[in-house]
């Protein structure tokens, strides 16, 4: 019995003490880092809590701690408040969009045969499978002004060849590319909410006379409500944080975070700012990343 | 009776695959082009995979890149199956929220906020950055996408088949490698290739993560990336593309003939 009880902790010991170390450590160590100082040395920022020191070094250490770079990110003079807007107007267009073009899919898919449907989930899966870096560059060479998208138009005759649509670059390419990148995520949970319907609902909508648009918003649409919450979370969360894309498809006035971050710490090398960047990034998510986590659990639970 | 809505839903589904399909059939079919231009179409040419060949930076960061998703994804299907283990059998426990916290969180975490975290703590404990610390690090994030995965295989299983094994007085340990492990095998199994090619995915958390002498291929193909679109990543993209459509086809087929195998034998158990 004592082996079979000592089996059980391991079991759960090893991984949840792996999670604490590389996953939940690290936050606090990037709590600390946002509240200390930039220097010269390394590693680079100050004070350096070194317990070998005594518990004088300590404390001392302990009181050189501030809250200098939040008043930093969080002053109008710079453009991190800005760029926590863009990142989530961006990330919030862009889940509506999300929204509008899995939907149908989702819904034909859910309808079609059912012979057919282990092969259509399997397409959709597949190209998540290849590199999200690819994916996001073969859009560049459709929208590049020279690309694929405007030589097409200029060959109908559409648009004028001495002035090509400038899409690479803009907004429109990072809505673009993350709808594309991200669709895979919201097809699977709309696809498995209306999967599950059950169709006899809407055979009694029709036959008690209502038209089949109500029938849709009065049955099907509430139905798939669980569905459509998982989707957009999955999709809007790391949307938020994105980086790859509006640095390949962004022009240089597209404001994310996740960009904003990464050139402050290598390109500014301020370790200390980026952390306290990265900290109210994670507030700014911990509602919905809750939300998440509980949507999570009670699918696991519930089944 | 739905006949009316069947021509919107194969629209909306062809419309949709065209839409997942178009951008990297065309990335493929320009791999092939003669022209430098990448938009300019003159002729079929594989010029561009045999410098692919002669390219040793990208063979080199190939190589790492190999190395580190196969040894990550191996730790993170053994470590995200006893995390599953522990979230579906262990009924509430101490720390239960935390943990499962921590499982969740980082599926849909920002990278740059994983790799930064990931990267202060092997500087705060001087940990020498490159090829290990990518490791580490990408064990970390997938093992939470394996624990998901086969989480919902545990979930759907009959425990009874474990409860009789151990009733008959099999050992703990074995019950697991003789029955549970067996049944969710294809789960472990599909994480197992998920957490593969997250790795080999990978841009941002092996970025912050890396140190000198170890760049892996993405990293590599990014910087490129960014200086222009050229035929040779079209054709590192393309094999790319291959090698996982082969790996994830092969895969599907003998999923699925398994678990074809094993409702045939339940259902004759349940007969019988």
């Amino acid at each position: 019995m004592a082996a079979k009880a000592k089996g059980r902790w391991l079991v759960l010991a090893v991984p949840y003490l792996w999670l604490l170390v590389l996953f939940l450590v690290p936050f606090l160590i990037v709590f600390k880092i946002s509240l200390s100082q930039d220097a010269i040395a390394q590693p680079p920022y100050e004070p350096v809590f070194d317990l070998a020191a005594g518990w004088e070094a300590f404390t001392d250490a302990f009181s050189q701690l501030n809250f200098d770079n939040y008043a930093y990110v969080l002053s109008w003079d710079n453009e991190f408040i800005e760029a926590y807007g863009s990142s989530l107007w961006i990330a919030g267009i862009s889940t509506l969009l999300l929204l509008a073009v899995g939907y149908p899919i989702a819904y034909g898919m859910a309808r079609a045969p059912k012979s057919i449907r282990p092969t259509l989930l399997m397409l959709v899966i597949l190209p998540f499978w290849t590199s999200f870096l690819i994916r996001v560059y073969a859009w560049i060479g459709i929208l590049s002004p020279e690309g694929l998208l405007n030589q097409l138009l200029i060959a109908l005759g559409i648009i004028n060849p001495d002035a090509p649509l400038q899409i690479l670059a803009t907004d429109t390419a990072v809505y673009i590319g993350i709808v594309y990148s991200y669709l895979p995520f919201m097809i699977l949970p709309l696809y498995s909410a209306l999967e599950k319907m059950d169709e006899t609902l809407l055979e009694a909508a029709a036959d008690l006379g209502c038209p089949p648009f109500a029938a849709f918003w009065k049955i099907t649409w509430p139905l798939s409500l669980p569905g459509v919450f998982a989707g957009c979370l999955l999709c809007f969360i790391p949307a938020v944080g994105e980086f790859v894309i509006p640095d390949l498809l962004g022009g240089s006035d597209t404001m994310m975070i996740g960009k904003v971050l990464w050139t402050e710490f290598s390109v500014n090398r301020s370790w200390t700012v980026s952390a306290a960047v990265a900290v109210l990034l994670l507030l700014v998510l911990v509602i919905p990343i809750v939300f998440y986590q509980n949507v999570q659990a009670k699918e696991m639970e519930g089944r | 009776m739905r006949k009316g809505l069947s021509w919107f839903n194969t629209t909306s589904i062809a419309l949709g695959f065209t839409f997942l399909y178009l951008p990297i059939v065309l990335l493929v079919i320009y791999s092939f082009n003669a022209s430098r231009l990448v938009t300019v179409w003159a002729g079929f040419s594989t010029e561009w995979y045999w410098k692919l060949l002669q390219n040793d930076q990208l063979l080199e960061a190939a190589w790492v890149t190999l190395r580190v998703a196969f040894l990550s994804a191996s730790v993170a299907t053994v470590l995200g199956t006893l995390a599953a283990i522990a979230l579906t059998r262990y009924g509430r426990f101490n720390g239960r929220i935390l943990f499962s916290g921590m499982v969740y969180a980082p599926l849909v975490m920002p990278e740059v906020i994983t790799g930064l975290s990931l990267l202060l703590l092997f500087v705060a404990v001087n940990f020498d950055r490159g090829f290990w610390t990518i490791t580490l690090a990408h064990i970390t994030f997938t093992m939470c996408f394996v624990s998901v995965v086969v989480q919902s295989r545990l979930v759907t299983f009959d425990r009874s088949l474990e409860e009789a094994a151990l009733d008959l007085g099999c050992p703990p340990l074995k019950t697991f490698f003789v029955v549970t492990l067996p049944i969710i095998l294809p789960a472990v199994v599909s994480g197992w290739m998920l957490a593969f090619t997250l790795s080999l995915d990978d841009l941002v958390i092996a970025s912050f993560t890396t140190g000198p002498g170890a760049t892996t291929l993405p990293m590599r193909i990014y910087s490129q990336v960014r200086l222009g679109v050229t035929p040779e990543i079209n054709a590192i993209c393309t094999i790319l593309i291959a090698i996982v459509t082969v790996v994830v086809v092969i895969a599907s087929v003998i999923t699925k003939r398994q678990e074809v195998a094993r409702e045939r034998a339940e259902r004759l158990a349940a007969a019988g």
